[in-house]
């Protein structure tokens, strides 16, 4: 069974399990019984399909349209939110918002990709895609942050950078490979967190960081599952297959060391629960960000440099 | 007789006839000829070879392979190979990759797509990787980011500056995410050399794209290109499909990269040695 058969049988009993809870009430009927079986049976479920869950459906569920956006997380996590705008250069990028905030009173420097929740604000926000100039935007914050020695903390959320004429004419990959240059050592501590999908160069232009964390049912990779299959087998239907063979999910991705931690994330994902993941993060960036800060500066680029060093597999 | 030189409406050809066809085609050993795929010409090899692999009747730029072009650049007998012996794992367990490596070196004689060292260029030092095209599209995985991360450091500790050849379709797909983490690798390394006021000239040949662009062949000092590199982020067929329409010519070309300000100058063939001995004379110091 996939995940989202599951959680169709899933939707069900929770209705039916509602409709008992109103008969019970409107008949005056004990069925606390039956009910409590009904639950445990929903729990079981829930927890059968969360622990045999695919790549694929990882994916999916990366890519759900309910799944919580940069500014769902932000809203909940920081006080005083100011949005910045522009690269200063060419234009403003919708697909990447960024901005200055309080984490429990201190002030940082938050930026992240922003998707849309219905078609229309996607469209705005060009599905997540950034242009050269989102890429700018979020450097020129980085540096902002850097002089007024605030913490950096970067959502990543895309499909990848985006492939146009105006994105190749802007030199998408200037600005990319400038973030990756200049964010090697900025003189203050970075957290990235991976809340959904992390697709190719686009999203690594926000991660290089000395902390990478991703939620539990978010995906980063060299480049989408359809991609992958387009590029090695001229077919990208085959993106089911592609996505086993990735090593795409979390757990992949902290046995490879490229992330340093998993956030757990409610039965279903996310979505179910956007609050408590929220405070969750909040926790977690707020003793981080605490630990790095007691670095000596040269220590933390030190530490940073090595850790993205280590990177890779060969003989030698 | 006269009926012999009329036109008939159909010519038959027996079976026997077809299977005999190459028995009257002139025998042309594999490998002496080349056709042009830009002016159609079918060129001797040699005559490729003499003109710095470039077609002698329309100047179409060929491919190099990494030795043909430290042959070109470095001076004879200066070159010293760093970590040929680096070899290259499965790290997705991805069918079959680990017997296409070893056919590909077997093939090219070189332990990955990018061959890096020391030499010198009219006597002027300098650290040099190469990418070669012709393994696996110059792709970037785990070997090819460690070998131009080391070739970094290393001019970084002697204080040498550095000249790279780009030629790649960018980061390896079948090393994963590995291969996406040698981007952050190889910039980080570019940085530091940067921050220690040395000198990075990154010369951007046919094809330079992706992973590759999107990371150490923008971050050049002075960056350089060949005549008509194919040079962009995107691949055009992967843009074509995203924005469904056909791309202007001449777009992701060396001269449409000029024009909008993202290298410094394209240079010939011929001159490219020149070139790069006279900008690392005036960085000399």
């Amino acid at each position: 069974m996939s995940i989202f058969e599951i959680e169709k049988a899933v939707c069900e009993l929770e209705n039916k399990i509602k409709e008992l809870r109103e008969f019970s009430r409107l008949q005056n009927i004990d069925l606390s019984n039956e009910i409590e079986i009904l639950e445990k049976k929903l729990k079981e479920l829930q927890k059968e399909a969360f622990e045999n869950i695919r790549a694929w459906d990882k994916v999916q569920l990366a890519r759900k349209i309910e799944r919580p956006t940069s500014l769902d997380y932000i809203e909940r996590i920081f006080d005083n939110f100011i949005e910045l705008h522009g690269d200063r250069l060419y234009g403003d990028d919708p697909a990447i918002i960024g901005g200055i905030a309080l984490l429990k009173g201190k002030p940082v420097t938050v930026i992240g990709q922003q998707k849309g929740k219905n078609t229309q604000e996607n469209i705005k926000r060009n599905f997540g895609m950034p242009h050269p100039e989102g890429y700018r935007k979020a450097l020129r914050l980085m540096k902002q942050a850097e002089k007024f020695k605030r913490p950096i903390i970067c959502f990543v959320d895309t499909p990848g950078a985006f492939c146009g004429i105006g994105s190749e004419e802007r030199g998408q990959g200037e600005a990319i490979a400038k973030n990756l240059f200049e964010m090697s050592t900025l003189k203050v501590p970075i957290i990235s967190i991976v809340i959904a999908e992390g697709g190719s160069g686009g999203a690594l232009a926000l991660a290089v960081s000395d902390r990478v964390w991703m939620l539990e049912h978010s995906i980063y990779s060299i480049l989408s599952p359809e991609g992958f299959a387009s590029i090695l087998w001229k077919d990208a239907s085959k993106a089911k297959e592609a996505a086993e063979l990735m090593k795409l999910t979390a757990q992949d991705l902290l046995n490879f060391g490229v992330i340093d931690k998993i956030i757990e994330e409610p039965l279903g994902g996310a979505h179910k629960d956007v609050d408590r993941v929220s405070k969750s993060i909040k926790q977690n960036l707020i003793d981080e960000i605490d630990n790095l800060s007691k670095l000596d500066i040269d220590i933390l680029l030190q530490n940073r440099y090595n850790k993205f060093r280590k990177m890779g597999k060969f003989i030698e | 007789m006269i009926n012999l030189f009329k036109k008939r409406q159909y010519v038959t050809l027996s079976q026997i006839e077809k299977k005999n066809e190459n028995y009257f085609k002139p025998f042309i050993p594999d490998g002496i000829f080349e056709k042009c795929d830009e002016c159609g010409k079918i060129i001797l090899k040699e005559d490729i070879e003499k003109n710095l692999m470039r077609c002698p009747n329309c100047n179409k730029y060929f491919r190099m392979t990494a030795k043909q072009r430290i042959e070109l650049i470095i001076d004879k007998g200066t070159f010293v190979e760093y970590d040929s012996n680096l070899k290259t794992i499965n790290p997705l367990d991805y069918p079959d990759y680990d017997i296409k490596i070893q056919n590909l070196v077997k093939d090219t004689g070189i332990n990955e797509a990018v061959i890096t060292g020391e030499g010198k260029i009219n006597g002027e030092s300098c650290v040099i990787a190469v990418m070669d095209s012709y393994f696996l599209m110059g792709s970037m995985g785990c070997v090819v980011g460690e070998k131009i991360t080391r070739a970094f450091e290393k001019a970084t500790e002697k204080r040498l500056p550095v000249v790279v050849f780009t030629a790649s379709g960018g980061a390896r797909m079948q090393e994963g995410i590995l291969s996406l983490m040698q981007m952050a690798k190889t910039s980080a390394a570019v940085k530091r050399h940067s921050d220690s006021g040395l000198l990075y000239i990154s010369v951007l040949t046919d094809p330079t794209t992706g992973g590759v662009t999107a990371s150490f062949a923008m971050l050049g000092d002075i960056i350089l290109a060949e005549p008509k590199a194919l040079i962009g982020f995107a691949g055009p067929r992967v843009i074509e499909q995203t924005i469904k329409q056909k791309l202007p010519q001449g777009f992701q070309r060396a001269e449409f990269l000029l024009e909008h300000g993202f290298i410094d100058l394209i240079v010939e063939r011929e001159n490219l040695k020149k070139t790069l001995y006279n900008i690392l004379l005036m960085h000399r110091g």
